[in-house]
């Protein structure tokens, strides 16, 4: 982890209609780290996500990411930074009328026309390997996988470019806790092996405890504390203080420990 | 391109050496690859200190080359020495492609899986067909249970609301059977026989039909996809689950009200349709609506209307059962869904189309004509 920020959200305001889900929001993502955010549902963990990768429109505020300021980026430098950053949706969002491997390949066919047929397929079969999946996934279709395999297929995918920045929302949501400890330590080895930055929403304290070097905290409509969770015991909101005290907080800790 | 992926061969010690320059990544890779592949040479090392950058896709065309030709990578920074070791333990053999046979076998496995699917569909409709008759039975035994409020609300969306649609759709028809009988009879003088036409084509074919075509588009696709997510969402395991027999609750009411519905809706289709053929032939004919209406009394007997209305309820039934019968289908995805609503509506469509041909044959037999 290094003080090189990846991205710099200043200022943040989202508004549905009357309703504000941001308001002043600052965040900070650096370089190399692991950053879990974390928050009550309906506080908007989604829709930050969304405004920094471009999908909603903020009403106001700053976001740059790995040096680009999104707003003032024309069309060109818009292109250049998304296939920098990796997206794992909340279910995967694979195309179901693609095979596993097909899925893969999307966003190299998309971006670079000129790779061969078998160099392609040579990139999505190591990827899959990679991601953890068997190789008889491969040519198998989304709705043939089990819900932890879509998800291993949804990175996949969102590392097909090589990009330095992955955003994973709810990444263990779903899954059992063995193949969500496995997507945890699947995250934190590809993290390692391929340098990567990942912003991460979770409600699993598990996770949390497991690959976070830092957590964010959203709540009242903005980033209320940020650290490590040593850190963020030590202040004294009473989400939080609820959060990372109650019972299933302490049995993650506890996990943790014994490992 | 800036950082283009390239390299050259040099003889060093009677070795031969590949010194790569440019950036090792999927943007500037290009051809390396090919290259690589076609090259004759079985290369003893490849330097690599002068390249800028390498990600995945690099540290895989330097992995093959290690696995393929035993070359010996040197100058590699820690971290290109650490994805070459990444994809290398990820280099397992995986087909990427869904096996196909032969066009000539696949043909014959599309046809047999297609005839299989249709002989299916057909026994899972009949099945479909006695699990409703149990259904009915049952309500017969037991009043009670008979869902009355429910039949009210299907009578509503599937009749009322569509009153506007089908008498839209029925009086523009009336219009085109007139208009295109009038010209064509016109050639013989005969203009005035554009009454008969419209009044008994409309009465015995055309009212029904038409509107059991929008009854399927609009209420059987509607069936279809409302059971269908109902199905996805696991409501209709939480009612049997409850004890509340999803057959009773949710599809008889729904077959009910079709089968009621589309008489009525036939009827005032027909009379829509006939009240278009009369716009049309008081405004081009000159043939005003007192005597319109006097010759359709003359020519369209009383049969034409026992013809479409014996009908009506058998194809509001067909238009009811298939598409409660595909929504009940539903299974595994979303796409499902839709995949299923369609097949209701062709379905639907399709088996009215052919009980309206029987229809036909029998009633001209039978002497109605």
């Amino acid at each position: 982890m290094s003080d090189e920020t990846v991205i710099t959200v200043r200022g943040l305001r989202n508004a549905f209609g009357e309703q504000v889900v941001h308001e002043n929001l600052d965040l900070d993502l650096y370089r190399g780290e692991i950053l879990g955010v974390v928050g009550g549902s309906g506080t908007g963990k989604s829709v930050l996500m969304r405004s920094i990768i471009g999908l909603q429109q903020p009403e106001e505020g700053e976001i740059e990411i790995l040096g680009q300021n999104v707003a003032e980026a024309n069309e060109s430098e818009y292109l250049d930074l998304r296939r920098r950053w990796g997206v794992l949706f909340q279910n995967g969002a694979l195309f179901s009328t693609l095979t596993v491997a097909e899925n893969v390949q999307v966003p190299l066919r998309e971006f670079y026309k000129d790779l061969d047929e078998e160099l392609l397929d040579e990139i999505a079969s190591y990827k899959i390997v990679m991601s953890g999946l068997p190789v008889e996934a491969a040519p198998k279709f989304p709705s043939e996988l089990s819900g932890g395999m879509r998800k291993r297929a949804g990175i996949a995918r969102a590392l097909a470019l090589d990009p330095p920045l992955l955003f994973l929302d709810e990444p263990t949501a779903g899954l059992d806790p063995i193949g969500a400890a496995a997507f945890d330590q699947l995250i934190l080895d590809l993290k390692e092996s391929l340098d990567l930055t990942v912003f991460l929403i979770t409600h699993d304290l598990d996770t949390l405890y497991a690959i976070c070097d830092r957590v964010a905290v959203l709540a009242d409509k903005k980033v209320i504390a940020d650290g490590t969770i040593d850190e963020l015991l030590a202040t004294d909101h009473p989400w939080i203080q609820e959060y990372f005290d109650g019972p299933r907080a302490r049995a993650a800790l506890h996990a943790k420990e014994r490992n | 391109m800036e950082g283009q992926a390239d390299f050259t061969e040099r003889e060093t010690n009677g070795e031969t050496v590949l010194h790569f320059t440019g950036r090792l990544t999927v943007a500037r890779i290009g051809d390396l690859d090919d290259r690589l592949t076609d090259m004759a040479i079985r290369p003893a090392k490849a330097d690599i200190s002068e390249v800028e950058r390498v990600d995945t896709v690099g540290a895989w065309i330097l992995h093959k080359l290690k696995r393929d030709y035993g070359t010996k990578i040197v100058g590699a920074s820690n971290n290109a020495e650490r994805l070459i070791d990444q994809v290398a333990s990820a280099d397992e053999i995986v087909q990427v492609r869904p096996d196909e046979g032969s066009a000539f076998s696949r043909t014959l496995a599309r046809i047999g899986a297609g005839t299989m699917e249709g002989f299916g569909s057909l026994r899972g409709l009949l099945a479909f067909f006695g699990g409703l008759c149990i259904a009915i039975g049952n309500v017969f035994a037991n009043p009670r249970r008979f869902r009355f409020n429910a039949v009210v609300q299907r009578f509503e969306t599937v009749g009322v609301s569509s009153l506007g649609i089908i008498g839209l759709m029925s009086f523009l028809i009336g219009i085109v059977i007139a208009q295109q009988g009038a010209v064509q009879l016109r050639q013989f003088g005969a203009e005035v026989f554009t009454i008969n036409l419209v009044g008994r084509i409309t009465m015995r074919e055309l009212g029904v039909l038409m509107t059991a075509i929008m009854v399927a588009g609009r209420s059987g696709s509607a069936f279809a996809a409302q059971l269908g997510s109902m199905k996805l969402a696991e409501e209709v395991d939480a009612m049997r689950t409850i004890g509340v027999p999803p057959m009773e609750s949710l599809v008889l009411p729904r077959v009910l009200a079709t089968t009621l519905l589309m008489p009525l809706l036939g009827f005032y289709a027909a009379l829509v349709m006939i009240m278009g053929g009369g716009l049309l032939c008081w405004v081009s004919l000159g043939i005003p609506p007192d005597t319109f209406i006097q010759r359709i009394r003359e020519v369209v007997p009383m049969t034409d209307l026992y013809v479409g209305l014996i009908k009506a309820p058998v194809f509001g039934f067909i238009i009811g059962l298939t598409g409660c019968f595909q929504g009940m289908q539903v299974e595994g995805n979303n796409e499902e869904v839709g995949l299923k609503t369609t097949a209701a509506v062709v379905q639907a469509i399709f088996l009215v189309i052919v009980l309206d041909a029987f229809f036909a044959v029998f009633f001209s037999s039978i002497g109605w004509v």
